[in-house]
């Protein structure tokens, strides 16, 4: 089980998290313009790192608030929590 | 009996031959597949010593005549998701592409024994998926019809019929999941993993396939925009063609190769319980509480759970999430409330958003991927590698995983599986 440090709550169980996905996506403004492939690219293709993954997550049975994390997808230690629209902090070394 | 070739001993696996070892108190049996250096080159490289990586080798070797082929494993084979699976094999896929695709692997499946001489202990005890609202009781007669027009054995169950099937399943009134019916696939049922894994190893090096483990791939060599070999933690091995089954690691080796995939890897986890006599003969699942148990032969109750959400490489996930199976289990099961979980494993699978597999083609010449089975590629192990072995020797795919290629993220033709075809794998 992780331990999670929402950064409106403070640090709760993971039970009451749920992890949305990969972070940081923008919603295409032209859609209308791009290419089947771009997207496609916008719409499937997501990082898949084994290491450090910029992602999101619901606080979902807590405030049910959205935020960023950096979390590593072997050690799963998570490096940082951050609210939407706060920079996007550098990836550790390792 | 023996054939000798070079330092290959192959002995025909019979009553005969097992009575002649007896006497010899069994001491002398040959290795069941060599462990050759790696060549310089070969004319496949299957990167992958899990079932589909060796299916893919054994039916290069078989249908094609390819036999300088090698499977590089950088573990031990079978050591990934073929031995952490819940050894389930059904059929019953709502979508004509699936449908078709996992029908060839079962029938493969039926006669594997016998083609491989190798028991890989198929056991079509049936499998029961439950329905616990009248909504679910729709959908699945709905894929039931679908499956008959496709000629897959398949059955409505009442709730009466369910309780006859199975009386320690809690089908009462005041159930915590109210059981309303059920589908069953009777040709469905359990194998024994590891001898599929073990079975397709012994065939392929029978017929000149190089199996080698301890062999990590580190980089794929490309020549402009062709595929020339690999380099591995055992040197550079040159081949024209190469194949990926790596499963939860494809991402990994599509970026080697300069592409990106549209996979992400989870935690799946699985458990048994400790063994108890048979209680239970045939495979249960259920979507909707997200748990399917089947009795192992050894008497174990083996149980699996859905993925964690978040990506990992680490082959471990939550404990909540086993805890949330046993629980729901224990609902539909009250009898195995005492029961004590002896131990829980996690496999990392490649899961697709529309958790179908990509078997396909790719942006590299020479270069084919087979990958995206997410939680339920076991199933489908002889057939993917039927399938993936026609694309690789052909260089274009069989009608039967066209439809599964990559470029169906694009054209936005997907073969939509989530939940449509029973949820739990």
């Amino acid at each position: 089980m992780l331990l999670i440090a929402c950064p409106w709550c403070g640090p709760r169980a993971e039970l009451e998290f749920r992890c949305g996905g990969q972070g940081h996506l923008t919603r295409l403004t032209d859609a209308m313009e791009v290419s089947d492939a771009e997207f496609a690219r916008y719409l499937y293709m997501r990082d898949n790192p084994k290491g450090w993954h910029y992602e999101r997550w619901n606080h979902v049975n807590g405030c049910r608030r959205w935020f960023n994390a950096v979390r590593h997808t072997v050690t799963h230690e998570f490096h940082a929590t951050y609210k939407p629209g706060e920079p996007k902090p550098d990836l550790p070394r390792s | 009996m023996h054939k000798t070739d070079g330092d290959r001993r192959v002995t025909r696996y019979s009553i005969f031959s097992l009575a002649r070892n007896a006497l010899k108190y069994h001491e002398d049996w040959p290795q069941a597949w060599r462990s050759p250096e790696p060549k310089p080159s070969y004319d496949v490289i299957v990167v992958g010593g899990g079932g589909h990586g060796l299916a893919t080798a054994y039916y290069l070797a078989k249908e094609h005549g390819i036999t300088n082929v090698a499977v590089l494993e950088k573990g031990w084979l079978g050591g990934g998701n073929t031995g952490r699976n819940t050894t389930v094999i059904r059929s019953n896929y709502l979508w004509d592409e699936s449908a078709h695709l996992y029908e060839k692997s079962l029938k493969l499946y039926e006669g594997l024994s016998q083609d491989l001489n190798f028991n890989v202990m198929l056991s079509q005890r049936g499998v029961v998926n439950l329905a616990h609202s009248e909504h679910d009781m729709r959908e699945l007669s709905r894929r039931v019809h679908a499956l008959r027009l496709n000629g897959i054995d398949s059955d409505v169950l009442s709730r009466e019929e369910v309780q006859r099937l199975i009386p320690i399943l809690d089908c009462s009134s005041g159930a915590r999941f109210p059981v309303h019916g059920a589908s069953i696939q009777r040709r469905g049922g359990v194998a024994r993993h590891d001898a599929v894994a073990w079975g397709f190893a012994r065939a392929a090096d029978a017929r000149g396939v190089d199996i080698i483990q301890n062999c990590e791939v580190t980089g794929i060599l490309r020549d402009g925009g062709r595929v020339t070999g690999v380099e591995t933690t055992r040197g550079t091995i040159r081949a024209n063609k190469v194949g990926c089954v790596v499963a939860g690691h494809a991402s990994v080796l599509a970026a080697m190769a300069g592409f990106q995939l549209p996979i992400e890897s989870h935690p799946l986890q699985a458990m048994v319980s400790e063994p108890i006599k048979p209680v239970l003969h045939t495979v249960v699942m259920s979507n909707a509480v997200h748990a399917y148990i089947s009795q192992s032969d050894k008497g174990e109750l083996v149980m699996g759970a859905g993925i964690d959400t978040w990506n990992s490489y680490a082959q471990r996930g939550s404990l909540f999430i086993v805890e949330q199976t046993v629980g729901a289990v224990c609902e539909l099961f009250p009898l195995f409330g005492r029961l004590r979980l002896m131990r829980s494993w996690g496999g990392i699978v490649d899961v697709c958003p529309d958790a179908s597999p990509i078997i396909s083609k790719t942006p590299v010449e020479g270069l084919y991927f087979n990958c995206g089975w997410g939680t339920g590629g076991f199933k489908a192990t002889p057939g993917s590698g039927w399938v993936f072995a026609h694309t690789i020797a052909q260089d274009r795919p069989h009608p039967l995983n066209a439809a599964f290629a990559l470029d169906r993220f694009t054209s936005g033709a997907l073969i939509d599986e989530h939940g449509a075809a029973a949820v739990a794998h």
